[in-house]
């Protein structure tokens, strides 16, 4: 590309002339402030997020020193302008339109400038453009045309787009600032220098210099100062506000237009501010990162309006007397130009990287806006929007809030340039509805923004809570679980016969066997258990009984001359002791069987007993009264092992109980006549007696099996639901009478039996002959019991 | 015959195909659950605080996708009854007083020397805002804070504060001009005079 061929101008629609009061500030150059006593240096002076103090109160920081780091990928850092003590962090006076307080470190400045050690690159060619890029974003450069966006951010915004056009913003369309004007002028050299940075970074392949022609200086000095370069131009086009606006720029320049909602990377093109450029030279070839900037001073409340090269942080007052301030002339005080700046409250706050203008007016100079008046649909806002909207439409909809119409008209494409206000013969303040109403649409969307956030955060919540839920319960049942096996495992123990002195090897198979029983057990199943359990723990009390006279079997096989019945019982005894020490073994396997090989097992006992007794004859000897003692003793526990087992069986008919009583109180009478008539044989009164109980007996038995036939329980559990578990306070006694049942019980099954085979009664009645018979010798023994629980 | 037969078998073969294609499309694009509901549930403001008699925001979008009235919701206002009813299609209704008021926006705040860590409040939090251990201090993640008022009620020593959210110039608004002086009166302002 020539460098002398003329570019082609385009121009951009609407756009006005204000009065342009450019001419005052510029007659001094750029001075240079005193250093004030005091910095305040907002943690917030770029767009993005806040950056992060670095150092702590109290800390001595030089000039330059990095004093709060960016947070975050669009950040800044910030610099110490100057040396001085950290004297505060914390909310200070903030140039912003609201009047709030902002983050800041307050710097006491000590005087001595003095620097911290700079490392400048002088020949950055040979570096990579993304190490330049580093060097910038550490410098803390963010944009100084009035934005404030970070400059590395800005210059890699769009990898994947080649940037073919850097444009360079020299235009400063807004009336009163000279800042960039200034700059050109005085320092051209270091914004080429800069912008030499900027094209090694970029490569690009056409730079272009946009200065409005109202500043002639300016371009004679840049011209000059690009020389021969053929790679940049500087190109001056005719002066109209807003030209200064990033996408009216580009679209003067090149007659492209910037997307709505894009950035001007998507069209290949970046945009610097001459400040900008200058602060990148800073940073890159001086090595001092952002701590100065160029601002005007001016209006007509100031005596001396100027341009300075000030410290951030630098507060307003100091500035403004600095350019001779005449208080009772000051009448508003704004921020930025009088047409896109915002009014200052205070004069406390410092300026800051994006500051390029304090303008001082007085009354005259800013006069209070007239009262605003209904729009008459003129048309003339629309005619000068440079961005091609439709300025009253916008403001009906902004009136009415209607925040849908307002993004569909395209708010968010206005540059609040204020050119619709400065036309508007209402003189209605129509920046001010979308700046408001942008504010609350955005203020909308961040609440759209935190209730999905919070929705998010809710149902992540409900969703940990239902896991924890449901793992609670998987740990419940896992537990419950665990309990029922370790139940049924203390069962098996239980079970387990603790008959270590019968044997000793057998058993751990068996428990092992029992504790591996799957626990789920049908109710039938469970209640054998329970049963097996219970009838165990009365076998080993038998057992230990067993135990405790263990002398009577040596004894026995001492005395030789013992005679030949004693030797019977013994070898009954043997045979019994046998039975019982393999019983243990059996049983805990066969909860079903127990209860009939217990019967049957203390059916042998008694039977043994019965013939110890018959051969002790009249006159038992010691020995003989012992064994027949400890015969009794076992066949009892037998006996009551046998009851005991279905003790947890259903519940007890009432009618059949009833019935149970009155037989058995029918039997006791019986029993008692039979005992008298034994020790007075020849008595007819109690011969009399005794057929008119035993009439009285058979009565009552018919009357319990007539209970049994209706009761509802069936027959096989019914057998045994008169047995009551054994109490432990009263233990002795329902031995007792658990061995008088059993022996009734016997009798009653062989007669529920000959009853069940209804055609042949014949065997059915001798049973029950045999069954008296042996039951009143069982009657004697419980006698003997019955007197012994009288004595207790 | 043979023509009557003929048409007879097109349409039965179109009828065929357009079945297949219909019960394919209803397998296909089968639409799940309400989407009325989400959308409904998309204005509510999220805090969770229960103060519609709901358990939560998607319970009340059910109720009022079942007819139930739609100012409820004080945490959203009078923004959130109008874009309800813009979408239902029905009437603006008043906030309902019953339910409360709209307050600005609130963020609770622990006095955290008179907090006694007993992590009562971290339970009523609808969406974990609040960060602390039993026997720890507990503090408020504001950002994360819906200022739904919910932690208050559990602390046994009332240490938590609703506080309005603060103004700070990242979130500061600018305010409508005010309505300028009519050069004309009106009716109603001659009235008035």
């Amino acid at each position: 590309m020539n460098a002398v061929s003329p570019i082609r101008i385009w121009d951009i629609p609407g756009g006005i002339h204000p009065e342009e009061n450019k001419h005052q500030s510029t007659a001094h150059g750029i001075e240079t402030v005193p250093l004030p006593k005091q910095l305040i240096l907002p943690l917030q002076q770029h767009l993005g997020a806040r950056a992060e103090p670095a150092i702590e109160i109290g800390e001595r920081v030089l000039k330059g020193q990095l004093i709060a780091e960016a947070a975050g990928m669009i950040s800044c850092p910030l610099h110490a302008p100057t040396s001085g003590t950290v004297s505060a962090i914390g909310p200070a006076p903030y140039p912003h339109a609201s009047g709030l307080e902002e983050w800041a470190i307050t710097l006491e400045v000590d005087g001595q400038d003095e620097w911290i050690e700079l490392a400048p690159i002088a020949d950055y060619r040979s570096l990579e453009a993304a190490t330049l890029l580093e060097v910038i974003r550490q410098a803390g450069v963010s944009g100084l045309g009035g934005a404030g966006f970070p400059t590395s951010v800005k210059l890699k915004a769009r990898p994947e787009q080649k940037i073919h056009t850097l444009i360079v913003n020299g235009t400063e369309c807004e009336p009163y600032i000279t800042a960039d004007d200034s700059a050109m002028r005085y320092k051209a050299e270091q914004i080429v220098a800069g912008i030499e940075i900027l094209q090694h970074i970029l490569h690009p392949e056409q730079v272009l210099i946009g200065i409005e022609d109202n500043k002639p200086e300016a371009i004679a000095d840049m011209r000059k100062a690009v020389g021969e370069r053929t790679s940049m131009q500087v190109v001056v086009f005719p002066t109209k506000y807003p030209s200064g606006g990033e996408k009216q720029l580009i679209q003067i320049l090149t007659g492209k237009e910037v997307p709505s909602g894009g950035l001007p990377a998507d069209i290949g093109m970046v945009c610097q501010n001459i400040g900008t450029l200058l602060a990148i030279h800073d940073a890159v070839l001086l090595g001092q990162p952002l701590i100065k900037r160029i601002t005007t001073l001016t209006g007509d409340a100031l005596q001396h309006p100027t341009n300075v090269e000030a410290l951030i942080g630098t507060p307003i007052s100091d500035l403004l007397s600095f350019a001779g301030l005449q208080p009772e002339r000051l009448y508003r005080l704004v921020m930025g130009g009088p047409m896109m700046g915002f009014t200052l409250q205070s004069t406390a706050a410092p300026i800051i990287k994006t500051t390029n203008c304090l303008l001082a007016g007085t009354q005259e100079e800013l006069p209070p806006p007239p009262p605003a008046q209904p729009c008459i649909r003129c048309g003339l806002c629309a005619e000068a929007c440079p961005a091609e909207l439709l300025p009253q439409q916008l403001h009906f909809f902004a009136l009415g809030k209607d925040y849908d119409q307002l993004k569909r008209q395209n708010l968010f494409d206005c540059i609040e340039c204020g050119a619709c206000s400065y036309v508007c013969p209402s003189s209605i303040p129509l920046v001010q509805y979308y700046r408001a109403a942008k504010s609350d649409i955005r203020a909308l969307d961040l609440q759209q923004h935190r209730s999905d956030h919070s929705k998010q955060r809710f149902e992540h919540r409900q969703e940990r809570l239902q896991r924890e839920t449901e793992q609670k319960e998987r740990d419940r049942q896992a537990r419950a679980e665990k309990a029922a096996r370790m139940k049924a495992a203390k069962e098996a123990a239980a079970a387990k016969p603790n008959t270590d002195a019968d044997d000793s090897s057998n058993e751990p198979d068996v428990a092992r066997l029992q504790a591996q029983k799957p626990s789920g057990l049908s109710p039938e199943q469970k209640q054998l258990k329970i049963a097996a359990a219970t009838a165990q723990m009365a076998l080993k009390k038998a057992n230990k009984q067993l135990a405790a006279n263990p002398e009577n079997t040596d004894l026995q096989a001492q005395i030789p001359e013992l005679e030949q019945t004693a030797r019977d019982t013994q070898e009954a005894f043997d045979k019994a002791q046998g039975e019982l020490a393999t019983q243990p073994a059996a049983e805990p396997v066969a909860g079903a069987d127990d209860a009939k090989k217990l019967k049957i097992e203390a059916a042998m006992l008694r039977a043994n007993l019965r013939k110890a007794e018959r051969a002790a004859g009249e006159n038992p000897s010691e020995e003989q009264q012992a064994e027949i003692a400890k015969l009794r003793e076992e066949a009892e526990a037998a006996d009551a092992r046998v009851p005991a087992a279905p003790a947890v069986k259903q519940p007890v008919d009432e009618n059949l109980k009833k019935a149970k009583l009155d037989l058995a109180m029918a039997r006791a009478a019986v029993r008692k006549t039979e005992r008298e008539l034994t020790s007075s044989p020849d008595d007819a009164d109690l011969k009399a007696q005794l057929e008119t109980q035993q009439q009285t007996f058979n009565a009552a038995e018919q009357v319990l099996h007539d209970a049994e036939l209706n009761s509802p329980i069936p027959p096989p559990e019914r057998q045994k639901v008169d047995k009551k578990p054994v109490d432990e306070t009263v233990r002795e006694l329902k031995t007792n009478l658990a061995t008088a049942k059993a022996d009734f019980k016997r009798a009653e099954r062989e007669l529920q039996a000959a009853i069940d085979a209804e055609t042949d009664t014949a065997p059915a009645q001798d049973q029950l002959t045999a069954t008296r018979a042996t039951l009143d010798a069982a009657a004697k023994a419980f006698a003997d019991h019955m007197a012994s629980k009288e004595t207790h | 015959m043979s023509m009557i037969l003929t048409a007879v078998l097109v349409l039965l073969g179109l009828a065929l195909i357009f079945g297949a294609i219909l019960g394919y499309a209803a397998i296909r694009f089968k639409v799940e659950g309400d989407p009325i509901v989400d959308q409904i549930n998309e204005l509510l403001p999220q805090t969770q605080c229960g103060q519609c008699g709901h358990p939560g925001c998607k319970p009340y979008a059910e109720g009022i996708a079942n007819g139930e009235p739609i100012n409820k919701c004080p945490p959203g206002g009078e923004s959130t009854i109008q874009a309800l009813a813009d979408l239902l299609d029905v009437e603006v209704l008043p906030l309902d007083a019953e339910h409360g008021e709209e307050k600005p926006k609130m963020v609770a705040y622990i006095r955290e020397a008179e907090c006694i860590g007993c992590t009562k409040c971290i339970q009523a939090c609808p969406v974990d805002a609040i960060l602390g251990a039993a026997k720890q201090m507990h503090t408020v993640i504001t950002d994360e804070c819906t200022g739904c008022d919910l932690c208050v009620e559990p602390c046994p020593v009332d240490c938590i504060d609703m506080l309005p959210l603060p103004t700070t110039p990242q979130n500061w608004k600018w305010d409508f001009p005010l309505p300028g002086a009519a050069v004309i009166a009106t009716d109603a302002q001659r009235g008035a005079a």
